[in-house]
């Protein structure tokens, strides 16, 4: 017994070490758990209050390009107006929608909810957004995020009272359907981490055509994203000999570097398909 | 002014200088990420207790980590170089007495050489675990040698214009030891 504590009091540094690395790693290895704990939302409050004063001056520096697209989707917000189409009127009964779209939210499916970027990174090789909004203000985890123009950059991971964390599409564990706009096939989105504004598309067949600018679009099969938002357009296309599919890059439609405000999409009708799925698992099983 | 107000100044300054500069400038290249928060570390008084240095290295690595959001990313390796500084320091040091008679570690007190060779051997042990870890999640053995090498390269020599923008003026205490 006696070895023993000398033992201890001996290599009391080494074992100290030992300990905090291995408090270091776990924290490492589980960090999907950890970013749900206590102390990481408080965390989180802590660094959303510094970086919102660092914002504060960053964005007046980017003022101009932050109008410059609010002014472009203003004027695509215009283009989608009723009156700016006109063709002769060839209903012969007037019908009357009876489709619920007020303010109770009867049948809309997807609520954008307005944020302000406060911390954004896009060198590291894994990349997190941080929003002043948080869940007080409706965000939940599992979200789907867009910016301004509504192009896609990525999903709520964390969310404490007044900020919220987005995992951002220049991720690794980043995973995104999509679908080229042009031929339908869908694939996956993720980050090689070697270039920022530049993703990947993979798992499109080898025998589907792709040309340079065309559009990749979300596919409506996660309950995150709505049908149709721009991902980004095809700059380069390339072959994977072992698998047989393309290998395409992706110029993304969102500019990672200077996000001001992005929408946080809230999908109102989540929970029924995931409540039937869940039950057919379940007599599956 | 104090040691203890003087390091917890240092402490705030690396941390906003590495998350809000060093972060934030557009990357050259994705090899090239550079970091100078652990001179932090490096700089820590020569009489501080290991177990102290050690404690003092975590709570950095975490706070960058919180800002970060990689959880541990950045305590593991700094925890290292806290461990393995003193064996160093004692390795380098040339001038009997050194420690004894400057507070900290720095080109005065340690020598050009020895004090660069002290700071380039913990810049390649941070930066080497650091890809390393980096590299198990994703990113094969190639990407982790080149980037550690290249990574610490700029670094060093951002640690070398740190120091000569911000020099140390050191006190020679005393030589009765």
């Amino acid at each position: 017994m006696r070895n023993i504590f000398l033992f201890i009091r001996i290599y009391f540094n080494f074992i100290f070490f030992l300990f905090l690395m291995g408090v270091s790693l776990y924290m490492l290895f589980t960090y999907n758990r950890f970013q749900h704990t206590a102390y990481s939302s408080v965390a989180g409050e802590i660094t959303g209050k510094i970086n919102i004063q660092y914002n504060g001056v960053e964005y007046y520096f980017k003022l101009k390009k932050t109008n410059d697209s609010l002014v472009k989707a203003n004027a695509a917000l215009y283009n989608k107006l009723k009156q700016d189409y006109e063709m002769p009127d060839t209903t012969t009964k007037l019908a009357i929608d009876t489709l619920k779209i007020d303010t109770l939210f009867h049948k809309r499916k997807y609520l954008y909810m307005p944020a302000k970027v406060v911390g954004n990174s896009v060198s590291q090789p894994n990349n997190y957004l941080q929003l002043h909004r948080g869940s007080l203000q409706g965000v939940s985890r599992d979200l789907g995020v867009t910016d301004i123009n509504n192009n896609v950059v990525g999903t709520v991971v964390d969310v404490s009272k007044n900020y919220s964390v987005v995992m951002s599409m220049l991720h690794r564990q980043s995973n995104i359907s999509a679908k080229l706009k042009k031929t339908g096939e869908t694939g996956s989105i993720v980050w090689d981490g070697v270039q920022p504004n530049v993703v990947i598309l993979k798992d499109i067949s080898k025998d589907v055509r792709v040309g340079k600018g065309d559009s990749v679009i979300t596919s409506g099969f996660s309950d995150k994203f709505p049908f149709g938002l721009l991902i980004g357009t095809v700059i380069e296309v390339s072959n994977d000999n072992s698998t047989g599919t393309h290998i395409i890059k992706i110029k993304t439609g969102a500019n990672f570097y200077n996000l001001q405000y992005v929408n946080i999409i809230n999908n109102l009708q989540k929970d029924e398909p995931q409540q039937l799925l869940k039950s057919v698992k379940k007599i599956n099983e | 002014m104090s040691n203890l107000l003087k390091n917890i100044i240092r402490f705030c300054f690396f941390i906003l200088a590495q998350v809000f500069i060093l972060n934030q400038i557009p990357p050259l290249h994705h090899l090239v990420t550079p970091y100078i928060y652990f001179l932090f570390i490096l700089w820590l008084p020569f009489k501080m207790g290991r177990r102290s240095v050690m404690i003092l290295a975590f709570a950095l690595g975490f706070c960058l980590d919180c800002f970060t959001k990689t959880y541990g990313l950045h305590t593991a390796p700094c925890v290292l170089i806290a461990y393995l500084r003193p064996f160093l320091i004692n390795l380098l040091i040339s001038q009997e007495g050194a420690e004894s008679n400057y507070n900290e570690p720095s080109i005065q007190s340690m020598g050009f050489a020895p004090y660069f060779t002290y700071v380039a051997i913990l810049t390649l042990l941070h930066h080497g675990l650091l890809f390393f870890l980096e590299a198990l999640q994703s990113g094969g053995f190639f990407y982790f040698i080149i980037k550690t090498l290249v990574s610490a390269a700029i670094s060093l020599l951002l640690i070398l214009l740190t120091e000569l923008i911000f020099a140390r003026k050191q006190r020679f205490r005393t030589n009765t030891v």
